[in-house]
């Protein structure tokens, strides 16, 4: 748009430039690092100081350092660093006491969930059945690889496609035509009897037994799997489970908003140690004797639970940053409660809250190494644990140097991964 | 406007009420809106004509009396029935002050967004209504931007053809023009403007007297949460009966 002037056709000043003020590196430094005495001794300190702590530090980590050797005494008094002893127990720090020829289950299990997070941080994979499905078939591999076979039980499945069928029969009654119609009011009649039959006692418990590997219980599981399952899984359900609670504590009907907010305040009120302890040392005990849940899935829920709980928070902060205009202008146009939820508030809310949700998502990455109280082998306990080994007795700075290098990776990537959704989600909606 | 006389009433507000708190922001509206009427409310703020218009689509709830609005024949009661009030938001567009385009949506999408989803409209379908709708407001080519790229004039215009992509019976304009800049205004009021020449039941709440002369069948003067003044255009401006409706008049018409 152009702004003419009553005065007339005055030819247009030149644009003027803005005053030169970078006078080059030479310039710079003089200005910023020597610009009075006191500054120039502080610059000379400083870099004598940070020659010698490089120096220092190059001496330790590569030039005295030890990069093989047959046991730690061969490091001892190099004055270096025994790097030897990372070479030696990887595959401990990696896999714990995973069966030893079966490490491959492992390292393929962790390259599928990495591969199905990295396909998740995609955008194009944003929709309810394309996540369905990476989900669904990394999950499966994962589980499959670390079980090494898999029981399924005829009950649940039953379970589950007469709850689905009878979700088809219900919603899609307007929509669908006779023949699927018919089909879904078979299936739902048909596990619906075998259900009764089931509850009944009159058809005995059933399980397809999926065979591929040897079984290995969760209390054999160790080291890097061990974290990323108890992250992966524990913010995959967590998110959702967070988001949920957000939209119950804003919810209109009392007895949704204060359980939401009683659940809220209870989890946050607690460490996690505690929940932790909690499920492994107490639920057993109110458990009907004879019934138990592995530990393994007692400590993941109880991640799950805890996050969820900090998730809603942050969430919730996002729903109340959208201004009343959003509901209303969803409201006017006739969108009802999970259309108006869906398709505008949640996109827009959950957009602002980008960095402290990966905030806390780290936090809880990092969080899971607190599942070495109750006796789980994570990274961070294998990690450790490979201390232990008579013949290499000493080098704990190297162990958890590596150890800290690993869930720096992890978290430095979750960091820069926010870093380019918020740019992502927000391009075009910037002025 | 005798041409109204014949046609249906579309919209029936009978001793209508409503409190915030203690405070009595409606008292004892009665209301009666035929068929392709235009009608301009006016009055200082806190008056409580945006309460009005809200009540309509249920943006604001009120307490006593009824409000019937009848749509191809079926009159609804508004009621705490979701089924009754969304029936109800899908023939009633509505345009509001700050525009509440949906910021993360590109201008298509916002408009076809409604169609789509709650009159489960084919996307195809719902895009040619809404790019025909664009050239009406004059801006097809801003299509694929986002909101925030839009001047205010041009948001609002969009706003109104996100209402229209619905295919209402009556529109709502909250303060269309209120939040935008002086060299805006026009723009905004033109397609109103058109709209109206159109045959659109339209209720307006707006300080724009300009429009009210050349549009409205009605201006309706309120104050204190009460209907104090009502007639033609002509009349309401020329002479008018009330002291109030006269000291509001000589407030906002002082040059």
């Amino acid at each position: 748009m152009s702004q003419a002037t009553e005065a007339g056709p005055a030819t247009p000043r030149p644009a003027a430039l803005p005053p030169v003020v970078d006078a080059g590196a030479l310039g710079w430094i003089r200005k910023n690092l020597f610009s009075s005495w006191g500054n120039a001794i502080t610059t000379v300190l400083l870099i004598a100081f940070i020659v010698w702590l490089g120096s220092f530090l190059l001496n330790w980590a590569v030039l005295k350092a030890t990069f093989s050797a047959e046991s730690g005494k061969e490091c001892v008094g190099t004055g270096g660093a025994c790097w030897a002893i990372i070479g030696a127990k990887l595959r401990y720090i990696f896999f714990g006491s995973f069966p030893y020829d079966q490490h491959w289950r492992p390292l393929f299990a962790i390259v599928t969930m990495l591969g199905m997070l990295v396909l998740s941080c995609d955008r194009r994979m944003w929709n309810a059945g394309r996540l369905a499905i990476i989900w669904g078939i990394g999950t499966v591999i994962t589980f499959m690889l670390m079980f090494g076979q898999i029981h399924i039980p005829v009950t649940l499945v039953s379970a589950i496609i007469f709850v689905a069928s009878l979700a088809a029969t219900l919603f899609r009654r307007t929509v669908a035509d006779n023949t699927e119609r018919t089909v879904y009011t078979a299936v739902t009649v048909l596990s619906g009897i075998y259900l009764i039959l089931r509850v009944l006692g009159v058809l005995p418990s059933y399980s397809v037994p999926i065979v591929l590997f040897s079984y290995v219980e969760t209390g054999s599981w160790g080291g890097l799997a061990v974290t990323m399952i108890l992250a992966t899984y524990g913010l995959a359900f967590a998110f959702p489970y967070g988001i949920l609670l957000a939209l119950g504590r804003r919810s209109n009907l009392p007895l949704i908003r204060g359980l939401c907010i009683g659940f809220i305040e209870l989890i946050r009120g607690v460490p996690l140690i505690s929940l932790l302890i909690m499920a492994s040392v107490m639920l057993p005990l109110f458990l009907p004797s004879g019934t138990s849940i592995d530990k393994f899935l007692r400590a993941q829920v109880a991640v799950i639970l805890f996050a969820g709980a900090y998730i809603a928070e942050i969430v919730r902060g996002g729903l109340q940053a959208l201004p009343k205009g959003q509901f209303e202008a969803a409201d006017a146009m006739g969108l009802n409660y999970v259309q108006r939820t869906t398709l505008i508030v949640l996109p827009q809310a959950l957009r602002v809250v980008i960095p402290p949700l990966i905030n806390t998502f780290i936090g809880f990455f990092k969080d899971t190494s607190l599942v070495l109280i109750i006796g789980i082998f994570d990274f961070l306990k294998t990690a450790s644990q490979a201390l232990v080994d008579p013949l290499w007795t000493g080098f704990p700075g190297e162990i958890y140097l590596f150890a800290a290098a690993v869930y720096f990776c992890f978290c430095f990537s979750m960091s820069r991964y926010s870093k380019y959704l918020e740019h992502e989600l927000n391009k075009g909606t910037r002025r | 406007m005798a041409a109204l006389n014949g046609t249906s009433t579309v919209i029936q507000l009978d001793q209508v009420n409503k409190w915030y708190g203690q405070f009595h922001v409606l008292t004892d509206i009665n209301l009666q809106v035929k068929q392709g009427e235009k009608i301009v409310i006016c009055g200082p703020s806190g008056s409580g004509k945006s309460t009005l218009i809200r009540c309509i689509n249920r943006l604001e709830e009120h307490q006593a009396g009824s409000i019937v609005v009848s749509v191809d024949g079926k009159s609804i009661e508004l009621s705490n029935d979701v089924k009754n009030v969304e029936a109800i938001r899908k023939e009633v567009g509505m345009v509001f002050q700050s525009f509440n385009l949906f910021p993360h949506l590109t201008i298509l999408d916002n408009l076809t967004l409604a169609p789509i989803w709650v009159k489960k409209m084919p996307k195809k379908e719902a895009e040619e209504i809404a790019m025909s709708l664009l050239h009406r407001v004059r801006i097809p080519e801003q299509a694929n931007k986002y909101p925030g790229q839009l001047s205010g004039g041009q948001q609002q215009r969009v706003a109104i053809a996100r209402a229209l992509c619905m295919r209402p019976q009556i529109m709502l304009f909250d303060e269309p023009t209120s939040a935008l800049d002086p060299e805006m205004v026009k723009e905004v009021l033109d397609v109103m403007i058109e709209l109206a020449r159109e045959g659109m039941t339209m209720l307006v709440v707006t300080h724009e007297m300009g429009f009210a002369r050349s549009v409205a069948d009605r201006v309706i003067f309120m104050d204190r949460g009460e209907i104090v003044e009502e007639g033609p255009p002509k009349e309401f401006f020329a002479n008018p009966r009330n002291e109030r409706t006269r000291t509001f008049l000589s407030q906002i018409l002082h040059h």
